[in-house]
């Protein structure tokens, strides 16, 4: 038998597949078992359309490339031709799972943009619906993440307790899922009868779930056996790629937009952020399942003193912001969601960039897991929490 | 019939009708048995996962299994274009047979059994090794790149905690040889008749030898029969799918009948060498004839609770006109349990004595046959439970498990207890 | 301990097992594709394990089972899974030296019909098969006391072997 040379494959895979190196550095000993693998967009395991191309050795990965765009809607350009108030519900359809905070983020951009404050009530209400839904977004994560790996029981009890959160959500604006709960200048809607007491049921309620959710994991052998220095990204690493949230909170990196650079009402409450020490899956689980609780406690101190006052600013009926641009961002579930808002001085914007923190996020795939078995690829793509609509836009 | 008095299996007799009875009524019950552990899985692991499972085929989703088993039976059988048409149709066959045959030596009695080998345990454990045939041949047959990995995984894992098991069950087989003669045997019966005369279950022997003995082979087991959380060769999320990919309708329902029965058959094993088998609960020290007549009352008992169950649960069914069905379906077969119950008890009262006649000897089978098959009824139950909890290995992480920590310590504890039992003589 | 089991039909069983041990050799031999040949080597395996049986030795029979049957003839099938994933292609048969085959065959056919027609003298009737119940005994006693240095040498040697395996098949890291 010969000493093979590369292989040359010769089909559009290679066309397509930029950065993946197929040329190894060094010449293998015997026939080399390098196999390229695709994996999706359709599978079970990619939490959306996402298409992964594995390098493999046998079982280890040697490199991926992600192949996104299949949830591209062209939502930028979908802003360049629509008013800034008309422009607000599509926000929402980008990280359908987070939807309150992508709202967030844009209401505060072109507040910023317009110079007026949301009031002081306004304010309130946004924190309470934005930290509810991050811990709305925290349960599917931990939910699917979970089955990914195989538990598949945690999936049903953080999906039963993420009804009470969407419950909340249609009382208050009519809408479980992609919210558009939030106005330029402030709320539109007044907090219903009995939000405070709602909020309050659920801020006794959701502890012991947690704790049963942490029951069924942390402590289990197998669960630290798949996640402990799985897909382990340095702090220097996570920095260098501009990854955020989570991931880089994880790593051991103290940096929180909600500390670093408060907005809405943030810097009245009084939280801790979370980190970890070895940037690996098991760390990011554990930051998510204290994150979830310290969202509790900023629920808590805001529920009891939601100030009076007006919910909505005075803003114009017609939106026109003078010439100029802004960039603002905020922490969401996954990481720094950035809005980037150029205006030409017209109702419509002339241009709306987004900085998704999944597209960021996503870009850390390539490091964390080379070197890990194939198995591990789906913990991997499940512990950076990525939603593709974010991904695409 | 000559054969009916006598206190032998039909096999060790030598009366082949008897023995082919037996072999139909074993057949016909695991057959029951594995679509009524179908049914439980998913309700159980419904339940779980806090919702309900089936509900609305039968009432309270009893006649699932049968649905199920007719969805296979009327689908499309896909051959893949280029395989093996002989080797894709016999692979599901022989882990049907593999799985099957062992049942010939399950001892549900002292003669309840069709045969009594005095090699019975070895014939268990390598008949049921014939099972991974059937999963590698099914994975070439299939033609494909992804069954065939997965069929490879699966029969490496299942080979690899043979070992393993195989160690187990020897430091159990140790332990019969503890008595007067000194010699062992590898007879099923015979095993259960050492734990009797030992007066002690082989779990609790030598305390803690017996129980990790137990629990090595109670982990392995899981891993041989391809269950969570060892079943990464069948997860779908997983970027290889399980050997069974290219099978549809019947052939796939028979590797799934295949899969229960191992995994009721290497319960009985469990059960048999560690749990005592047919015996009930403490025989020895509460062995006064109203401890007797108490014990004998159980099957009665179980069967008149699952009975008033079902009747609790058809009186709690919404009165909805749909549910009038439903009701009356689920009040029957509450009543037929019921009847079950009744039966079970008028033989339990009327066999209550000691004596050899036909009532109590009728008595005394079922009771063998009732505690081993609760026994054997929780070990399913455990392995529902294990499928829900625990997320699953990875395929290094398995492997890992099994050669460099279930090898070493079954070999420690097979050593240790042999050092014992020479001590104790 | 079990009386009773008198044999049954025992020319049937005999003449079945060797039948499909035989069945099983020549398809073995005839077979093209490789796996089918595998699986007729099982059946050859399981009939001569019958053979066992029928010759009171029970416990050669089950390990026959557990080791051939079960263990070896499913890595046999695994390299034959991993290596020869394409089909096998036609190969031309290439052995020219076919009449030294037949000599050989003859030959060997030779030996078989002496020892049949001799075998009375080379097997004793005083060497009759000892009572099956014990089988399982006198095959420990024998291992485990007068072959126990064999039985460690071999031991010895298989681990030599599976070390040798481990270490060719490493990857140079």
């Amino acid at each position: 038998m010969s000493v093979p040379t590369k292989p040359e494959p010769a089909n559009a895979l290679t066309n397509e597949v930029s950065n993946l190196d197929l040329a190894t550095s060094e010449k293998p000993y015997l026939d080399s078992n390098e196999l390229v693998i695709n994996m999706g967009p359709q599978h079970p395991a990619t939490h959306g359309v996402l298409r992964v191309i594995l390098k493999l050795d046998g079982e280890k990965v040697l490199g991926t490339e992600c192949v996104i765009g299949y949830l591209h809607r062209g939502v930028e350009k979908i802003a360049e031709n629509r008013t800034y108030t008309m422009f607000n519900p599509y926000v929402d359809r980008m990280d359908y799972v987070a939807a309150v905070s992508n709202g967030l983020g844009y209401c505060e951009a072109v507040e910023k943009l317009l110079n007026v404050e949301a009031p002081p009530r306004a304010k309130y209400i946004r924190v309470i619906l934005t930290e509810l839904n991050r811990i709305a977004s925290h349960q599917l994560w931990l939910g699917t993440h979970a089955l990914d790996i195989g538990a598949m029981t945690p999936l049903f009890y953080t999906f039963r307790d993420r009804e009470e959160i969407l419950k909340i959500f249609e009382k208050y604006c009519g809408a479980r899922l992609t919210t558009h709960a939030f106005r330029i200048g402030g709320c539109q809607y007044e907090t219903y009868a009995g939000f405070e007491k709602e909020v309050e049921n659920y801020l006794a309620f959701l502890p012991p779930k947690i704790d049963e959710y942490e029951a069924l994991l942390t402590g289990n052998r197998i669960w630290l056996e798949r996640t402990k220095n799985v897909g382990v990204i340095s702090a220097a690493d996570a920095i260098a790629l501009g990854v955020t949230g989570p991931v880089l909170r994880a790593s051991g990196v103290k940096w929180d937009l909600r500390k670093a650079q408060p907005y809405a009402a943030y810097s009245d409450f009084d939280f801790e952020i979370p980190t970890g020490k070895n940037g690996d899956t098991f760390d990011r689980y554990m930051v998510r399942m204290v994150e979830m609780r310290q969202s509790l406690r900023i629920i808590e101190q805001a529920v009891g003193r939601i100030p009076e006052g007006p919910i909505m600013a005075k803003v114009p009926k017609v939106i026109k912001p003078a010439v100029g641009e802004i960039y603002h961002s905020i922490e969401a579930p996954k990481g720094e969601l950035g809005y980037f808002i150029v205006s030409d001085g017209s109702t419509q914007p002339y241009r709306v960039r987004v900085r998704p923190p999944s597209f960021v996020n996503l870009q850390a795939l390539d490091i964390m897991v080379r070197g890990m078995l194939v198995a591990d690829v789906v913990a991997v793509i499940g512990t950076l929490d990525i939603v593709l609509g974010e991904v695409d836009r | 019939m000559s054969y009916f008095g006598s206190q032998l299996s039909p096999g060790v007799a030598g009366n082949q009708l008897w023995a082919l009875i037996y072999i139909s009524i074993i057949f016909a019950g695991v057959s029951v048995a594995v679509m009524a552990m179908n049914w439980l899985e998913r309700k159980a692991l419904a339940h779980f996962q806090v919702r309900l499972g089936p509900m609305r085929v039968g009432p309270h989703g009893l006649l699932q299994p049968i649905a199920d088993a007719l969805k296979l039976l009327l689908k499309e059988d896909i051959i893949p274009a280029e395989a093996d048409q002989f080797v894709f149709w016999i692979a599901p066959l022989i882990g049907l047979l593999a799985s099957f045959t062992v049942y010939t030596v399950v001892p549900f009695g002292p003669s309840q059994a069709v045969s009594d080998m005095n090699i019975g345990i070895l014939f268990m454990l390598g008949v049921s090794s014939l099972g991974v045939l059937g999963i590698v041949m099914a994975g070439w047959a299939s033609n494909s790149h992804y069954p065939l990995i997965g069929a490879l995984r699966s029969s490496a894992q299942m080979v690899s905690y043979e070992v393993a098991m195989g160690l187990a069950v020897v430091s159990a087989i140790l332990m019969t040889s503890l008595n007067e003669s000194g010699t062992g045997t590898l007879s099923m019966i015979e095993i259960v008749r050492a734990q009797q005369q030992q007066g002690i279950w082989f779990i609790f022997k030598f305390f803690p030898l017996g129980l990790i003995a137990f629990v090595i082979f109670a982990i392995a087991m899981v891993a041989e029969t391809n269950r969570a959380p060892f079943d990464l060769a069948e997860a779908e999320s997983e970027l290889t799918a399980g050997f069974h990919t290219e099978y549809s309708g019947l052939r796939w329902s028979l590797f799934m009948l295949a899969e229960y029965a191992a995994m009721i058959a290497v319960s009985s094993i469990a059960v048999t060498l560690w749990l005592g088998g047919w015996m009930r609960p403490f025989p020895n020290a509460l062995s006064a004839p109203a401890w007797e007549f108490l014990f004998s009352l159980f099957p009665a008992l179980t069967f008149g609770g699952l009975a008033g169950i079902g009747f609790l649960g058809a009186a709690r069914m919404p009165s909805h006109s749909f549910f009038k069905i439903q009701r009356a379906g689920l009040a029957v077969f509450a009543a037929l349990l019921g009847l079950l119950a009744l039966l079970l008890l008028v033989i339990a009262i009327a066999g209550r004595n000691a004596d050899n006649s036909i009532a109590a000897r009728f008595r005394e089978g079922i009771d063998y046959v009732y505690w081993f098959v609760l026994k054997v009824a929780v070990f399913m139950y455990l392995f529902i439970w294990y499928r829900a909890t625990w997320p699953r290995y990875r395929f290094d992480q398995l492997m890992k498990i099994g050669w460099k920590v279930m090898l070493p310590i079954s070999l420690g504890v097979l050593i240790v207890t042999a050092i014992v039992g020479v001590i104790v003589k | 301990m079990t009386p009773g089991m008198a044999p049954v039909a025992t020319p049937f069983f005999f003449y079945l097992l060797s039948g499909l041990a035989v069945l099983g050799g020549v398809l073995v031999i005839t077979r093209r594709n490789a796996v089918h040949s595998a699986l007729a080597l099982i059946v050859t395996l399981l009939a001569v394990s019958g053979l066992y049986l029928m010759l009171y030795a029970p416990f050669v029979a089950g390990v026959q089972i557990i080791v051939y049957a079960g263990g070896i003839m499913v890595l046999f099938l695994f390299v034959i899974m991993l290596v020869n994933i394409e089909r096998t292609a036609k190969e031309r048969q290439f052995n020219r030296i076919w009449p030294a085959g037949v000599l050989a065959a003859v030959a060997l056919l030779g030996l078989f019909v002496s020892v049949y027609v001799k075998g009375k003298r080379l097997f004793p009737d005083s060497n009759l098969p000892l009572p099956e119940t014990s089988n399982t005994q006198q095959i420990g006693v024998m291992l485990y006391g007068n072959y126990m240095f064999s039985f460690e040498i071999a031991s010895l040697l298989l681990l030599v072997a599976i070390l040798g395996a481990v270490i060719m098949a490493k990857k140079r890291i």
